[in-house]
């Protein structure tokens, strides 16, 4: 059953010129006509490199900033239509969970009231101190906790912290964005453990948010692969790692550097030119096309739509890969 | 073996901060050799880049340094700052992970990439200035004549970390240590980085030492391992050895957490890493460690030779057997 559905999504950003500058007014199109759909209890990763769009995505989905285009539909509700005070109430449905928890934490509020915090803005009574309690053991924290500051405790333990405020209005769904980048390896596990053990408790569903395609193939049962405001390819997660059809999907994996010295002495990799172009001003047709080996003519006059492939997924692009 | 670029010995880095005395780096011994690429791996805190800042004299005045640093013959510990200004540079260089800092931003690439070279070789403005073009075509620089004129903004990140490459590597220094240099680039370009770095090793000779958090740069790129937790070095090991036979618990673990292909569950490390204020006694890593004992706790474990390894652990051979 379908949760989130997002069509054609696009996201514009008006950059005005520095002042006493001749420069144009600049339009940065963040995301341009993006669409998926996140199944109940479905994790989907969102992937890209930065500039990809995949936050803004996140965000424009929560409302927390305003689509420019398209719709966003959670539990069969079209949040653009919906009033301030609706979407005050879906808002306890959907909640995110950011990169740097120090940051997400008042720093003069105890752990506890943080927690809390949500409870007391969406109004609901009951005893706030029993859910806290409650919500610290779920994300493997102890009630004692619940009295201490931000600043008592590690990386690890802050987003616990932020996942366990996240819970408290027992959402629907949660946006992951990069939750586990600032983390050390040894216990950025442990938080990976924790959303696929919470998922399988509660059955949330997830958009996880990361450039980092190994944790991401690890939590995710699909994947968006997003280049310069686009999804690229998407599908079936163990079918885009295993068997990508879009050339940046492989480039991408290839340039992975994974933990196995003969493995990664033996592979060919693919090396793509340059960088990432600016979204201010696109290539035309297809958005990869010059950084691509594969591209020609047709790349550059026309955009090629999403296709289904002969594994499931669907890609974008008019020289697929095999 | 080939010879020894730079030699560590017992180095100490204290910190005097107003809740005491805080030794980032206690006791780490580490060899770097000519012409090969040596990774120094570890988590936040673990003193991987202090250690090395202590070697390039880097750090402030009110930090403490210990021990011996010994580059190409040459004691660097206690060395006088002019000794110091002509080390760095010219026998060794630093590269961090953001490359804009290094930059000036109101000085041309090119001519900053001269005054390097200027700094430490007698040459003219005009043949340091097309050395730099030389330089920044020998980093993958596209159009290097017309980018020496160009200012740091001008540049994306990848680029720009290409130009601190041609910097560090402008007198052909012995050793260029890289803190971090891919962390804050996409992998795409990350990819074009490593390349850079290894084709500079190649072509110049230069020994490297990397300093990284990921295991997937240092299995591509790495030939000698040293794996650094709370301030020392608690594994050391050619790259095969690392992750095929990893002989100190901390490795495993490590290695362990990992999300790799295949791999249903994570498994963390329990706990997490030590407040250097107040250090445990004995082995640092003896909290989170499954195979603690009393014995670990009476002293500092240093490393001692396991199969083709060293490993700081009082058990590592037993351990081994046992797996």
């Amino acid at each position: 059953m379908t949760l989130l559905r997002v069509e054609g999504l696009v996201k514009e950003f008006h950059m005005k010129p520095p002042r006493g500058s001749r420069r144009q007014k600049r339009v940065v199109q963040a995301v341009s006509g993006v669409s998926f759909e996140v199944a109940r209890g479905e994790t989907l990763g969102l992937v890209g490199e930065s500039g990809s769009g995949k936050t803004t995505v996140g965000r424009c989905v929560l409302r927390l900033i305003e689509p420019t285009a398209g719709t966003v539909e959670f539990a069969g509700k079209n949040l653009a239509e919906v009033d301030f005070e609706e979407m005050r109430a879906l808002r306890r449905k959907m909640q995110i969970v950011f990169q740097d928890p120090y940051a997400s934490l008042d720093p003069k509020m105890t752990v506890g009231a943080s927690i809390a915090e949500p409870l007391v803005v969406q109004g609901i009574d009951g005893n706030h101190e029993q859910k806290v309690v409650e919500l610290l053991e779920l994300v493997g924290l102890s009630a004692d906790h619940a009295h201490r500051f931000p600043h008592e405790f590690s990386g690890g333990q802050r987003q616990r912290i932020g996942v366990a405020r996240a819970l408290a209005l027992d959402p629907e769904l949660i946006i992951l964005d990069e939750p586990v980048s600032a983390l050390d390896v040894s216990i950025q596990a442990g938080v990976v453990n924790l959303f696929g053990d919470l998922q399988k408790r509660l059955g949330m569903s997830y958009v996880f948010i990361a450039h980092d395609l190994s944790v991401v193939r690890h939590i995710a049962d699909r994947v968006a692969v997003m280049y310069l405001g686009k999804i690229m390819e998407i599908g079936d997660a163990e079918t885009v790692y295993e068997k990508p059809t879009h050339p940046y999907t492989k480039a991408l994996l290839s340039a992975v550097p994974l933990p196995n010295p003969r493995v990664e002495r033996s592979r060919t990799r693919i090396m793509l030119e340059g960088d990432v172009p600016s979204p201010v001003n696109p290539p035309t047709g297809c958005r990869f096309r010059t950084r691509c080996w594969k591209a020609t003519d047709l790349c550059a006059m026309q955009e090629p739509p999403l296709q289904i492939r002969a594994g499931g997924q669907m890609s974008a692009c008019h020289h697929p890969e095999a | 073996m080939a010879d020894k670029v730079l030699e560590i010995r017992d180095l100490r880095v204290t910190f005097h901060t107003p809740l005491g005395p805080l030794t980032a780096v206690r006791g780490v011994d580490l060899d770097v050799h000519a012409g090969e690429m040596t990774a120094v791996v570890g988590e936040s805190g673990s003193g991987k880049s202090v250690s090395f800042l202590a070697a390039m004299g880097l750090l402030p005045k009110s930090a403490t340094v210990e021990g011996s640093v010994v580059l190409n013959g040459e004691q660097l510990v206690g060395a006088s700052p002019k000794k110091m200004r002509s080390v760095r540079g010219r026998l060794m260089s630093m590269i961090f992970q953001d490359p804009l800092s290094a930059l000036n931003p109101v000085h041309k690439i090119g001519s900053q990439i001269a005054e390097m070279l200027r700094a430490h070789q007698s040459m003219s403005e005009k043949a340091a200035l097309s050395r730099a073009v030389d330089l920044l075509e020998i980093v993958g620089i596209p159009q290097p004549g017309d980018r020496a004129l160009q200012y740091p903004h001008e540049f994306s990140g990848g680029m720009r970390q290409r130009v601190v490459i041609a910097m560090a590597i402008a007198n052909s220094p012995k050793l260029l240590i890289a803190d971090e240099p891919t962390t804050a680039l996409d992998v795409t370009v990350q990819a074009q980085i490593l390349e850079v770095i290894q084709r500079v090793q190649a072509q110049f000779g230069t020994a490297v030492v990397l300093i990284t958090h990921d295991l997937g740069v240092v299995a591509r790129v790495c030939e000698r391992v040293n794996v650094m937790y709370a301030g020392r070095v608690v594994e050391k090991a050619n790259i095969m050895n690392v992750f095929e036979h990893p002989t100190h618990p901390y490795t495993k673990g490590l290695l362990a957490s990992l999300p790799q292909a295949g791999v249903d569950r994570l498994v963390p490390i329990n706990g997490f890493p030590p407040n250097m204020l107040q250090p445990p006694s004995g082995c640092a890593f003896r909290p989170r460690c499954e195979h603690a004992t009393d014995a670990c706790a009476a002293t500092l474990p240093d490393l001692r030779p396991v199969g083709d390894s060293m490993s700081a652990c009082i058990r590592a051979n037993e351990l081994t057997v046992k797996s």
